[in-house]
C-alpha cells in the first residue's frame, strides 16, 4: 500500500510534509587498470558518477526509475540538500518528482545521475587528469550519448537493480532514454522520451556551433586550459544566451518581454541594455557561468550533435532500431518547441510503431517552447502518473 | 490502473465489445476518452491502442493507463506493419472520413477484421423529413445543419453492404440497432433494418485472404 504523504490530525488540520531531503552521492569505477573504453576507442579512468536517489527500493527491486537530465542539468532532480536551510534550491524537476507527484517517490525509487563530461560531480573536462595532476581540459576524450548511458548502466548495476521500471528524460536526456532502449533493451520496462529527437537537425547543430564559437572566441578560453586563470565567462554567457533563445519560443518571448524597455522610458541611444529581453538574457548568461564549465558545454553539445539514433555505423551495435526493446513507450512533445519540433517526435513514434512497440504519444499545447517540460504543469503530472502506474499490467 | 465502467458505454460500443475475442490486439480509431478500450482491457484482456486527435482526450486516456497516440488516424494508420491488429475499430466516424475507400483499404491491411459503425441515413425519420419538409434532415444521430456538419458522407446500411461487396470485403458480422437517450440505450433491429435502424455495425475482412 502507498503510505500517506500528509497526516491528518484529529482537528482535521493537515500537517505540512517535512521537506524532501536528498544528498549527492558518488560512485567511482574504472579506477584500476581496467579503464572505461569509450565509443571513440579512447580510454578513461577513473570515472566518478554523481547521483541522487529518492524513495525506497522495493524488496523485489522492481520499482526503480532512472531520470536522465538535459545537457546543463545535474543529479539534483528533486528535493533539497540539508544544507539549503532556506529551501532556495529545489531540484530541477521538483514539480514532477516527489511524494504524490507525477513521478511518485512514495511508490518509486528514483535515481538521477550527472552525465559523463559534465561538471556537477561526474568526471568531465574540469576533473583532474590522474596522469598530469591537472584538469583534463581538451585532453578529456570526446564522450558520446552512448558513453553517458554506459556510465549510468554501471551505476544501476552498482545499486543492484536488474531492470528499470522506467527510464525518463527530456531533451538530451531523451536521447539517453532512446540509447538505453537499444543498448540494454532487457533492462528497460518502459521509456519516456520527452521534448527530444532521434537526431539533431541542421538548425539544432547550427545553434550549438554558435554557442561553441562564442566560447572559442573568448581570449580567456586558452584552448581549454583556463582552470588556473580566469575562465571564459563572457563566451560561456553568450553561449547560454543563444541556448536560452532556442529553449523559448516566439510566443513565450512576446508574452514575457514584448518590446518592453528595461527600467527606462526611452531608448538610451547607446550600446547598452534597452529591452527587457536583453536584460533577461544577460542575467541568464551571468547566472550560468557561476555553475557551469565552458569545456563541459563544448563536449556535451558535441555529443548531442553527434547523436543519431538511426546511425548504423556505431561499432558493435548492428541493431539500431527498437526491434529488441520490449518496453512500453510514452513520447511527449510540446507544441511550441522549435528546437526539437513535434514532427521529430512523430518520426520517433513512427519508428516505434514500425517496430511493433506499444507507444503512446501526446503533443502538449504550451507556449513555453522547448523549456515547457521543465515548467510545472498538471497535464504532464497526470500523464506520467497514469503511464507509470499502468506499466506491468500486462507483464 | 485502467478503470472501466461498462454501463457508461454507448450502445453501439457495447455491441462491438461483444464481438471482440479475448486476448486479441485492438486498435480503436477516434477512441475519445477510451471507454471502449478500458472496457476491453478489463473484461477481455485485450492489448489495446487508441488514436485520438483531441489533446485533452489523449491526456485523459494516458492518465487512465491506456496506450493512446495523438494524431489524425487517416495518416497514423499508414505506419503500422501488415496485420498488426486482430481488430481495427472505427465507431461512428466513417461518415466524417474524406477518403473512406482508401481508409478502409488501409485498415484491412493492418487489421484482420475491421469493425465499423455509422449512423444510418435511410432511417424513417430522415426519409420523412426530406419527403415532407424538403429540408436537409436532422435527428439525434445526425444533429447538424448542412453548413456546419462534420458528417460529409451520407451512408445507409444498404449502401455499405453494396460498397463492401464491390470493393472486395466479406461482411463477417452485421447488426442494426435502434438507440435512444444519447445512444446509451438501445435494441437490436431484426426487420426492415434500413428503415428502422439508427446505426449499422459491420465487421468486415478482405475477401479471399
Amino acid at each position: 500500500m502507498v503510505p500517506e504523504t500528509k497526516t491528518m490530525q484529529s482537528d482535521n488540520t493537515i500537517i505540512e510534509d517535512a521537506p524532501l531531503l536528498v544528498e549527492k552521492q558518488f560512485f567511482t569505477f574504472a579506477d584500476g587498470a581496467d579503464k572505461m573504453v569509450l565509443e571513440s576507442g579512447a580510454l578513461l579512468g577513473p570515472v566518478t558518477v554523481a547521483y541522487e536517489i529518492l524513495g525506497t527500493l522495493s524488496p523485489k527491486r522492481d520499482n526503480a526509475i532512472l531520470i536522465a537530465h538535459a545537457f546543463s542539468g545535474d543529479s539534483h532532480v528533486a528535493g533539497y540538500y540539508p544544507e539549503d536551510m532556506q529551501r532556495e534550491k529545489p531540484g530541477w524537476w521538483d514539480s514532477v518528482v516527489g511524494p504524490g507527484k507525477g513521478i511518485d517517490t512514495d511508490k518509486y525509487f528514483v535515481i538521477c545521475s550527472n552525465i559523463l563530461g559534465s561538471c556537477m560531480g561526474t568526471t568531465g573536462p574540469a576533473s583532474l587528469n590522474p596522469e598530469t595532476g591537472c584538469p583534463y581540459g581538451l585532453n578529456f576524450p570526446m564522450v558520446t550519448i552512448g558513453d553517458m548511458v554506459e556510465a549510468q548502466k554501471l551505476l544501476i548495476d552498482h545499486l543492484g537493480i536488474e531492470q528499470l521500471h522506467c527510464v525518463i528524460g527530456g531533451s538530451v536526456g531523451g536521447m539517453q532514454v532512446l540509447e538505453w532502449c537499444v543498448r540494454y533493451p532487457e533492462m528497460v520496462r518502459s521509456a519516456v522520451p520527452l521534448a527530444t529527437t532521434m537526431r539533431h537537425s541542421a538548425m539544432a547543430i547550427a545553434f550549438n556551433e554558435v554557442a561553441r564559437q562564442a566560447i572559442l572566441a573568448d581570449p580567456n578560453w586558452q584552448r581549454g586550459n583556463y582552470y588556473n586563470g580566469t575562465p571564459p565567462h563572457m563566451g560561456l554567457a553568450v553561449a547560454r544566451m543563444v541556448g536560452h533563445i532556442t529553449y523559448l519560443s516566439d510566443e513565450a518571448m512576446r508574452r514575457k518581454f514584448g518590446r518592453r524597455l528595461q527600467d527606462k522610458n526611452d531608448f538610451s541611444y547607446e550600446i547598452d541594455v534597452d529591452f527587457e529581453v536583453e536584460n533577461y538574457l544577460r542575467y541568464q548568461g551571468s547566472k550560468f557561468v557561476q555553475r557551469f564549465d565552458a569545456n563541459s558545454l563544448l563536449y556535451i553539445t558535441k555529443a548531442a550533435d553527434y547523436y543519431d539514433f538511426t546511425n548504423k555505423s556505431v561499432k558493435g551495435k548492428a541493431v539500431r532500431d527498437f526491434s529488441m526493446s520490449k518496453a512500453r513507450f510514452l513520447v511527449i512533445s510540446y507544441s511550441s518547441d522549435w528546437l526539437y519540433p513535434t514532427y521529430q517526435s512523430k518520426e520517433l513514434v513512427q519508428a516505434l510503431k514500425r517496430a511493433g512497440r506499444d507507444v503512446s504519444f501526446c503533443e502538449i499545447e504550451a507556449d513555453a517552447g522547448h523549456d515547457a517540460f521543465l515548467i510545472p504543469d498538471k497535464r504532464l503530472q497526470n500523464i506520467l502518473k497514469g503511464f507509470l502506474d499502468g506499466i506491468g499490467r500486462r507483464l | 490502473m485502467v478503470s472501466a465502467d461498462g454501463s457508461k458505454m454507448r450502445y453501439d460500443l457495447q455491441i462491438i465489445a461483444s464481438w471482440i475475442k479475448e486476448n486479441s490486439k485492438v486498435l480503436d480509431l477516434g477512441c475519445g476518452n477510451g471507454d471502449l478500450l478500458a472496457w476491453l482491457i478489463t473484461n477481455k484482456n485485450v492489448q489495446g491502442t487508441g488514436i485520438e486527435m483531441d489533446e485533452q482526450k489523449v491526456e485523459h486516456c494516458i492518465s487512465r493507463g491506456l496506450s493512446v497516440l495523438q494524431g489524425d488516424f487517416n495518416e497514423e494508420v499508414d505506419d503500422y506493419p501488415d496485420t498488426s491488429f486482430d481488430y481495427v475499430i472505427l465507431s461512428q466516424t466513417l461518415q466524417q472520413v474524406y477518403e473512406p475507400a482508401r481508409l478502409l483499404y488501409s485498415l484491412s491491411r493492418i487489421g484482420k477484421r475491421v469493425v465499423v459503425s455509422f449512423p444510418n441515413f435511410s432511417h424513417i425519420s430522415i426519409r420523412l423529413q426530406l419527403l415532407f419538409k424538403g429540408l436537409a434532415p436532422k435527428n439525434e444521430q445526425l444533429p447538424y445543419s448542412w453548413y456546419d456538419t462534420p458528417n460529409i458522407r451520407v451512408i445507409t446500411l444498404k449502401d455499405f453492404r453494396k460498397f463492401a461487396r464491390d470493393v472486395g470485403y466479406e461482411i463477417a458480422e452485421e447488426v442494426a440497432i435502434n438507440t435512444q437517450q444519447h445512444d446509451y440505450y438501445g435494441k437490436i433491429v431484426q426487420n426492415f433494418t434500413n428503415l428502422r435502424a439508427t446505426y449499422g455495425i459491420f465487421s468486415i475482412e478482405k475477401a479471399n485472404r
